[in-house]
């Protein structure tokens, strides 16, 4: 076992040191490598699956913290580290401090980054300071900074390489999302759509940073790269300028549909999905029109930008469903036939399947049971409404118009799941998704639009939707049927991104700081354990010395952190929330800290079933047993 | 409007120069007297007025949904501060009137113990500028515990002087 491990890892290493030779490469062998984390995402096709087995479904409940590491900041902690080779690589919120740990050495700092940024870009980042971590590639860690600096840093050193400007911090655009490295190219999008900011993805050159080429998300043709003849929309070509004709005069200017998601690749089709978030304003008495092409499902070529299909799910947004949410790919066999699937859990409460070849759509069902601003997504490829939600005339902020209060409306603005990426289990053949269970009341009003100042335009409320006191779901998902297959309550919306392991587990935090694992088959909870503070982080699993490791960065936060900290107020409290709902500042509170999990010596052979105190191991759901030492 | 303007950003000029203890402190925010649906305190400041059921008076609603517009981002839900920004609601019992004013049109830089935190000038953006009463009124409200955290459930009809006065702010160059 030792030594071969030791040629694996010694492996790695020639590979980390021969960097350049073959970028791409280096990039597929290292994500099909289980010891590795070397995505923000996992693997490109974002599955967040990994296939190590030594912490199984019978031993997790023997899981025990194994270190820690403090990041020195107190704001939201989003994304995960990475890890490559024996080192992990580790970002914090604004100021965007980086750390790669010697994981040879109880995670001692081989070397810090500190950039230097213009604290007056804080006051323009919308939901908190978040950063959500870091790519690797080329023998580079690449951050993107708050203030929209892309800097690629020599992975041994820390020092920097190369670095370029993503935008203009000064008219609001900010970067919150992780870079991702896609074969020779480093994308990056941009957040701002709460300040008039046109939305786009980035492509650089991962040598030395050139632009590559840039793809709006609204605007002339030459800007959005469609192609008015063979882009598609639903199987037919877009027409020439598809989206600014959606707009009144030049409002796409400042439309939004901004792109701080997760981001993924399919090498053989060589296309790249992400998807586009909110059109500006908030209130969309204002802005008329389709808004095209925001709250899209994009597929570019990854060489040009070119975009091949495009998948408007929000028309004209009056809730502000971001559809920036992850896509994750998956080949599924859907009404018999085998399908290269894109899945994608929206914040509008609808998980879509759709062929990611032309971006046709194959389903499109309700993910959380209380989604009541639509009735359904019209599937009817004969009827003018092919593609669209059937909206709720009593939860339309449009209808119901400016200065009008929108009640009970589900999902809330945050979404029946945000950034938080969900994982797919090939074992399973389902997905597991985070998920918000939270309702709004939303009140539109005009606004004006100033460079570099808060676009926003409404008002609003967030509670459990009526008669429930859970503000949070944890489920499993069949995309091939659009079912929900199992769902457990949380207490508050889980803000945590999940992964999947061979050993049957999934493992979750929650905003009150458990991490969790449960059983893949079943939801039932195998092992819990509070971090210092709530998580809206990832977790990420690895092996390092024949051990396999569960990490999650805590630290509380975010927009789940800015609106649920307060807890509930008194004028939502008669909704029937049962079971005394308190606020979250009950819980926890604020501190950046990475915790580290493993089994401790000896029970890895728990699973043995000659072991005989194993089956009685996992602690019953919502109760804690010490581990085992 | 623009003669506002140009008064306040003289003041935060000249607070800028750390005159800042001269400042006459707020009144009572009681109401004292009111025109046109908005009130007044005895110093003839912008103040909140909340009836024994509840309701609040129009600015108080509208400075709710500006500030959790403009503000809360960074000095958090309901003027109740955040890490990086200080919490209104207890900062404007000691700022007056006009030293309110003079911070949201100029912007300020902090320096405490190397962090350094800015506050943006508001000066160009109207859905501030043309709600600062609103705003103050707010917060004021919130200062003294009149109004609770979130959305006030009842207020008093827009007056007619507010709708007027909107359009021409918002609409003005």
């Amino acid at each position: 076992m030792h030594k071969l491990l030791l040629t694996t890892s010694v492996g790695i290493l020639a590979l980390f040191a021969a960097g350049a030779a073959n970028a791409a490469d280096e990039l597929l062998e290292l994500q099909k490598n289980p010891k590795a984390w070397a995505l923000p995402t996992g693997d490109y096709a974002n599955h967040r699956y990994s296939a190590l087995k030594q912490i199984t479904t019978e031993n997790v409940g023997r899981l025990a913290a194994a270190w820690s590491f403090s990041t020195g900041v107190l704001r939201g902690h989003e994304g995960a580290p990475l890890v490559v080779g024996d080192v992990m690589y580790l970002h914090t919120p604004f100021p965007n401090n980086v750390y790669a740990l010697d994981l040879n050495n109880d995670g001692k700092i081989l070397w810090k980054y500190e950039p230097k940024q213009d604290p007056s870009v804080v006051p323009v980042m919308c939901c908190d300071t978040v950063n959500r971590g870091l790519a690797y590639g080329d023998g580079k860690i690449f951050l993107a900074q708050a203030d929209t600096v892309l800097v690629a840093l020599d992975a041994k050193t820390g020092k920097a390489v190369w670095s370029v400007k993503n935008g203009d911090p000064t008219k609001g655009a900010t970067s919150t999302a992780a870079p991702h490295v896609f074969k020779d190219k480093v994308l990056v999008g941009i957040a701002g759509g709460e300040f008039g900011v046109r939305g786009s993805i980035t492509a650089y050159d991962i040598k030395d940073g050139k632009l590559a080429w840039r793809g709006y998300s609204m605007g002339p043709d030459s800007d959005t790269l469609i192609d008015p003849d063979k882009t598609t929309h639903l199987g037919k070509p877009v027409g020439k300028d598809s989206s600014v004709s959606t707009w009144q005069g030049d409002q796409w200017q400042i439309g939004g549909g901004t792109t701080w998601g997760w981001y993924s690749y399919d090498p053989d089709l060589n296309l790249i999905y992400y998807g586009s978030g909110n059109p500006s304003t908030w209130n969309p008495k204002q802005r008329p029109g389709d808004n095209r092409w925001s709250m899209t499902v994009w597929a570019r070529d990854l060489d040009t930008g070119a975009a091949k299909w495009v998948y408007q799910m929000t028309p004209h947004d009056e809730w502000d469903y971001d559809g920036i949410n992850e896509m994750i790919l998956a080949d599924q066999t859907i009404g018999g036939a085998p399908r290269k699937t894109l899945v994608h859990f929206d914040r509008n409460g609808f998980g879509y399947t759709l062929d990611r070849t032309n971006g046709e759509l194959l389903v499109a069902e309700k993910f959380d049971p209380a989604v009541n601003w639509a009735t359904k997504v019209d599937m009817d490829k004969s009827s003018a409404t092919y593609g669209r939600p059937l909206v709720v005339d009593k939860y339309s902020t449009e209808k119901n118009g400016e200065d009008v209060n929108t009640k009970g409306v589900c999902p809330a603005a945050l979404g029946s799941k945000d950034e938080q990426p969900a994982s797919f289990s090939p074992d399973t053949g389902l997905f597991y998704v985070p998920t918000n269970h939270v309702c709004m009341d939303y009140e539109p009003f005009r606004v004006s639009y100033t460079a570099g100042q808060p676009y926003v335009g409404a008002t609003l409320e967030m509670f459990p939707p009526p008669g429930e006191s859970n503000m949070g779901n944890f489920i499993a998902w069949d995309a091939r049927t659009g079912k929900i297959v199992w769902s457990t309550k949380e207490q508050f919306s889980v803000w945590s991104g999940t992964v999947t392991t061979a050993g049957g587990v999934a493992f979750y935090g929650t905003l009150e700081g458990y991490l969790k694992a449960v059983d893949l088959k079943t939801g039932k909870e195998l092992y819990k354990y509070k971090t210092p503070s709530g998580i809206i982080g990832n977790v990420i699993t690895y092996e390092h010395g024949g051990k396999q490791y569960v990490a999650v960065m805590s630290g509380i936060g975010g927009w789940a952190g800015i609106g649920l900290a307060a807890g509930l107020t008194k004028s939502n409290e008669g909704l029937g929330a049962v079971g005394g709902y308190r606020a979250l500042s009950d819980y926890t509170a604020l501190g950046g800290v990475l915790t580290v999990f493993a089994l401790p010596a000896g029970s890895e052979s728990a699973a043995n079933p000659a072991a005989p105190a194993a089956p009685a191991a996992p602690a019953a759901p919502g109760v804690w047993k010490a581990p085992v030492q | 409007m623009r003669l506002l303007l140009a008064g306040a950003l003289a003041l935060s000029v000249f607070m800028g120069l750390g005159t800042i203890a001269e400042a006459e402190p707020p009144s009572d925010p009681a109401a004292v007297k009111s025109v046109d649906g908005k009130y007044y305190d005895k110093n003839g400041d912008p103040t909140y007025k909340v009836q024994a059921d509840g309701t609040v008076d129009w600015y108080t609603f509208s400075g709710y949904r500006r500030y959790h517009a403009e503000c809360h981002v960074c000095h958090g839900p309901n003027g109740e501060g955040s890490t990086y920004a200080p919490a209104l609601k207890d900062s404007v019992k000691r700022f007056n009137y006009a030293e309110f004013v003079g911070i949201v049109v100029g912007g300020r830089q902090n320096k405490v113990a190397g962090n350094e935190s800015v506050m943006p000038a508001f000066a160009e953006n109207k859905n501030a500028m043309c709600y600062m009463d609103d705003l103050y009124i707010y917060l004021r409200a919130r200062s003294t515990g009149a109004v609770d955290r979130g959305r006030p459930e009842k207020k008093e009809e827009k007056p007619a002087a507010f709708s007027e006065a909107e359009a021409k702010c918002m609409s003005g160059k």
